[in-house]
């Protein structure tokens, strides 16, 4: 039962409707008691037309009517998202995992929930400027995040993660033409300066806590409990996350840990700009020369830090041959075009 | 490393940080005796005891020191409020806290109580909020804060795994009616807010049947 409704309601003054994917896990009720959730703890409604869905759980799991080994399929993905220090050393050579970044099991708005790469690919993507499929999504996730190398295509880990997503985006349509909901983490408007003096004093204020003054985190028994922000066992300078925008909507949007949209923008900007101040493993993408690099991969690059001098010593940054804990440099998967030049365009 | 003292004495960083760093070791056997006082609640064995109804007495035997010495700080203080335990902690000087504090972060955990008699259903919805959270409600896990199997993650958040339901009860009702407000930023407070008293008593009794030590 896959049906659509307008999603109504009176949020201040204004009136909005955007569409909600009702499907077999989430009733109509349950939408409306979730945006209502979200909007009591400062995240916006739904602009008009923007498509929201409420994935699955891992309880609707248990009781959905698909094939006992598909089911089998989806929690080894789940566990591998979850968990995905159990491939250290192997795909993984940082402190991370996919739920470090991905709040609530890669569910939530507002925390880049991984739905929509199930929906939205194959499609072309700016960052290697070729059209990718959702494993080779998947793959960049550990080429630079987790400052490793992914899991074979069609592997049997590839295949788990890639159902896992495609679970979560039970009922939505393939392609939506609408907007999403949360999508990514919406970066709150850019203030005119960002102060890397008030980003420090923040971090320790906000942030130290559990993410260490030196921005290790904080593991216990091997397991990460709080990621490292930056440093050896940190994603590399490839990741998404070192792009000051992307940083600032994460931070905006989930953290302190349970207590969302509670810095203000300047705030969250400022920890952000801070963050991406200090050193990280190598970019994967790495030519042999830092300026070169950020030059050639300047669309990413020109959001991000990397090859600009320290606002805090002044020393050039990503000029180094680091990779961290991973004992190379480039993964198979990064720098492979793909072209169809043979076809028409 | 020379400039961090500085850098955090310049931001006014929260006192609990530079206390940290100034902390000297505590004497358990010192601490022994200054706990004499300590246990007819705590118990010889620091085990503490869930009671039914009443007033829990929190196991402390293998809690982390610096957490055990900032709780007695803090009823000091009176930046952590309870009628019982304010007496006992004034009568500790600052030594004798952090000699009270390694004597019990040294003992064997024993297991925790409270737990028993809950339903299945119960303990499911439990262990969701401890190991999973509940997202549609933003209650973050507990274990996203109290570590791997919510054993607890250095000195400020504790084990929580084999705690006595009654305690984990009051405390998690403390924070939600703003009673009990000593943790840093508010990190428990913003949660205990939106957990239900349904799921308070689920993760309390789920918690209470867990084991504190790995086995």
């Amino acid at each position: 039962m896959i049906r659509k409704l307008m999603y109504a309601a009176v949020s201040a003054t204004v009136m909005f409707t955007a569409s909600a994917t009702a499907n077999d896990y989430a009733s109509d009720a349950e939408i409306r008691k979730y945006i209502d959730t979200l909007t009591e703890l400062g995240f916006p409604p739904p602009e008009k037309d923007q498509l929201v869905h409420i994935p699955p759980t891992m309880e609707d799991l248990e009781t959905a009517d698909i094939h006992p080994k598909l089911k089998q399929t989806i929690r080894r993905g789940y566990d591998l998202f979850t968990n995905t220090q159990q491939l250290r050393g192997e795909n993984v050579f940082n402190n991370m995992n996919c739920s470090s970044c991905h709040l609530g099991e890669g569910r939530m708005p507002f925390s880049a929930p991984i739905w929509p790469a199930a929906v939205t690919l194959p499609n072309y993507r700016g960052k290697n400027d070729h059209v990718n499929s959702l494993e080779e999504r998947i793959a960049g996730c550990f080429a630079y995040s987790m400052n490793g190398t992914p899991p074979e295509y069609g592997s049997d880990d590839m295949l788990a993660l890639a159902a896992y997503h495609q679970w979560l985006a039970s009922g939505v349509e393939m392609y939506p033409k609408q907007g999403i909901y949360g999508r990514g983490f919406p970066a709150p408007e850019r203030p005119e300066e960002l102060s890397y003096a008030n980003g420090e004093k923040l971090y320790q204020q906000e942030c130290s806590v559990c993410h260490a003054e030196d921005g290790s985190g904080q593991r216990v028994d091997d397991k990460t409990v709080y990621p490292a922000l930056w440093g050896d066992m940190s994603n590399n300078w490839g990741a998404g996350m070192v792009r000051v925008f992307t940083a600032a909507g994460f931070i905006k949007n989930n953290m302190p840990l349970g207590q969302p949209r509670s810095l203000t923008d300047q705030e969250a900007w400022d920890i952000a700009y801070y963050m991406d101040n200090q050193e990280r493993p190598q970019d994967p993408r790495f030519t042999g020369d830092v300026k070169e690099t950020a030059e050639r991969f300047d669309n990413f690059h020109q959001h991000s830090m990397y090859g600009k001098n320290s606002a805090d010593d002044g020393e050039l940054l990503g000029d180094h041959e680091n990779t961290g804990g991973k004992p190379f440099l480039k993964p198979f998967n990064v720098g492979v075009p793909r072209n169809f030049e043979a076809n028409p365009e | 490393m020379k400039k961090t003292p500085i850098t955090l004495a310049a931001i006014g960083l929260a006192t609990y940080a530079s206390f940290a760093l100034s902390e000297p070791e505590g004497d358990p056997e010192k601490g022994a005796s200054a706990a004499a006082v300590c246990t007819a609640c705590h118990q010889a064995d620091g085990s503490g005891k869930h009671v039914e109804g009443g007033e829990s007495w929190p196991r402390l035997a293998g809690l982390n020191a610096e957490y055990i010495a900032k709780q007695l700080h803090d009823f000091k203080k009176g930046n952590r409020q309870n009628a019982s335990m304010m007496p006992f902690a004034n009568m500790l000087s600052d030594q004798q806290i952090i000699d009270v504090a390694a004597y019990y972060a040294q003992m064997e955990p024993t297991a925790g109580q409270g737990g028993d008699n809950a339903s299945e259903d119960v303990l499911k919805r439990g262990q969701q909020i401890a190991e999973r959270g509940d997202w549609s409600q933003y209650i973050v896990s507990c274990k996203s804060c109290h570590g791997p199997d919510n054993r607890g993650a250095g000195a400020v958040f504790p084990g929580i795994s084999g705690q006595h339901a009654g305690y984990i009860k009051a405390q998690l009702n403390a924070w939600k009616e703003g009673t009990r407000s000593n943790d840093p930023q508010n990190l428990m407070g913003t949660i205990a807010e939106r957990i239900s008293d349904e799921d308070i008593h689920a993760v309390a009794v789920w918690l209470a049947n867990q084991s504190p030590v790995a086995e």
